[in-house]
């Protein structure tokens, strides 16, 4: 209770400060519109739809897109840490693929897929994929090969042993490299949106593209908001319960 | 039938048979012999302990028995049968308990039962509940392994060897890194579990002492490269308390062979 209401009076200070600033008139109205006129936007952009709509369409794309590179990306780390032959070339070829920021995907789609959706897709499968198959990779070689021979006394195949052991032992790793593998896609869906049209659907991406376009500095703020509760609400949903779950089956939470 | 069939086969009357096993690691430099031609037969129920100081390939020899490791030559016979590779009936324990983080106490007694066939899950869990009982950790059942101590560990993983019921326990210094008091207590339950459950069990340690306590037998091991050098019968009743004086003859001209044979002229010297 005493730490609900810190939070709410942290953000209520920080709309406070906001409003006095924008009262202060320091700054052109147009460049930083109050609390008041962002709230006016969002509450119009939700009663005609137009935000549900949006997140909609994104948050489609995304959830698609990421866990398809999850699918793939999971079984290709586990070939790579088993394989030598793999670990040489696709392990390779994944390091580095996995340097190059998920952004500079964008243009590569658009020419390959033209202003679709599947150039949505692929950029995001690209932002999630290399992530998972480094993170898998790493972790599989950091289980103690104590735990695969003891499996093993106990009757388990190499199949089994793979399913059972080495990819629960891995999970911490597999779990860390999920979360980089989703802000990598997020950001990068983000950017694609902004960047291009796509006719067959509006993301919130593109109203914050008309935001600007439009000079709407409400829509804008009032957009970027919305993005930022919906990356805190994936990871209070998508992600707080594995670590949680791994916090406490292996002992490594603070309190 | 059976008794035609058995005496065609010539079946060994020894539990486990380990005949000239010689094993060598290689590495890109060099070729070291970890195995020299050992031979050791362990009869059925008999409770032996290998002893001798690091490398002497006393562990190296129990992942072979256990199936985990081949011999470059000889060969290791489990009733009578050649092993091939790891299998329940030979179930093994190591120092570090490998006991898997991401399960609870009970989903790890569980895991080697899940495998076995002929049981469904309602007698899994009573079988699971019987071994937790007999290490006395029932109540820990649902406890999470990092909040285990590091004798709690050893017995979770002593009721996971145990539970599905394998004829064969290979211990691997389970008690190396546990407190002498953890230590004492855990002499004691071993001995009561082996005799209570008829096991046979091979144990390696590199503490003769507690190979004196628990062993029949004690094979003392010589490395570079690692031979059987002398073995002992230890013919104490049991429970044996690790403390006796009785135990402490055993103890003695055992540790007085080992170092007669790693340092020959001081020893000379001290008779």
């Amino acid at each position: 209770m005493k730490r609900l209401l810190m939070i709410v009076l942290f953000f209520v200070l920080w709309i406070l400060i906001w409003q006095g600033l924008y009262q202060a008139r320091i700054w052109s109205p147009v460049l930083v519109p109050g609390p008041w006129s962002v709230a006016r936007y969002l509450e119009g952009a939700l009663l005609d739809g137009t935000l549900w709509h949006a997140t909609v369409v994104t948050m489609r794309r995304l959830l698609f897109g990421y866990f398809l590179g999850i699918i793939c990306g999971l079984p290709l780390g586990l070939l790579t840490a088993r394989f030598k032959f793999m670990e040489d070339t696709l392990g390779i070829a994944a390091l580095g693929l996995q340097t190059l920021p998920s952004v500079c995907w964008v243009p590569l789609a658009l020419l390959w897929f033209g202003q679709t959706e599947s150039a949505m897709l692929f950029v995001v499968i690209m932002g999630t994929l290399w992530s998972v198959v480094i993170a898998t990779d790493n972790g599989v070689r950091t289980v103690p090969p104590i735990y695969a021979q003891a499996a093993r006394t106990m009757g388990s195949s190499q199949f089994h042993t793979w399913v059972t052991v080495i990819v629960p032992a891995s999970l911490p790793f597999i779990v860390s490299g999920m979360k980089q593998g989703w802000a990598f896609a997020w950001r990068s869906l983000m950017a694609a949106e902004i960047y291009v049209t796509i006719l067959s659907g509006f993301g919130l991406g593109h109203l914050l593209h008309y935001g600007r376009e439009l000079n709407a500095m409400d829509q804008v703020i009032g957009i970027m908001l919305v993005i930022m509760v919906i990356g805190l609400l994936a990871d209070k949903i998508l992600f707080s319960p594995w670590e949680r779950f791994l916090h406490r089956r292996w002992g490594t939470a603070k309190n | 039938m059976m008794a035609i069939r058995d005496e065609l086969q010539n079946v060994s009357p020894e539990k486990l048979v380990v005949e000239g096993v010689s094993k060598w690691f290689r590495t890109r430099r060099a070729a070291v012999q970890a195995l020299d031609n050992v031979s050791l037969n362990v009869r059925e129920g008999e409770f032996v302990c290998l002893v001798g100081p690091s490398g002497c390939g006393k562990s190296t020899l129990l992942n072979i028995i256990a199936g985990l490791e081949s011999p470059d030559s000889g060969q290791v016979l489990a009733d009578g049968k050649r092993i091939a590779g790891p299998g329940r009936e030979r179930m093994m324990m190591f120092q570090e308990s490998a006991l898997f983080p991401w399960l609870d106490v009970m989903g790890n007694v569980m895991f080697g039962l899940k495998l076995k066939p002929n049981l469904n899950n309602g007698e899994r869990r009573e079988v699971a509940q019987y071994y937790l009982h007999l290490v006395g950790l029932e109540s820990f059942m649902h406890a999470n392994i990092h909040e285990l101590s590091g004798g709690m560990k050893q017995r979770v993983a002593l009721a996971r060897a145990l539970a599905p019921n394998p004829r064969v326990l290979l211990m691997d210094e389970p008690f190396g890194a546990l407190d002498a008091l953890t230590r004492e207590q855990l002499y004691g339950d071993i001995q009561r579990i082996w005799q209570e459950r008829k096991k046979t069990i091979v144990f390696v340690t590199h503490n003769v002492r507690e190979a004196a306590c628990l062993g029949d037998r004690v094979v003392l091991f010589s490395p570079h490269p690692g031979r059987i050098q002398e073995k002992f019968g230890v013919n104490l009743p049991r429970p044996r308390d690790i403390n006796s004086v009785d135990l402490a003859k055993y103890s003695t001209e055992i540790t007085r062979s080992l170092k007669r044979h790693l340092h020959p002229e001081t020893a000379e010297v001290a008779e």
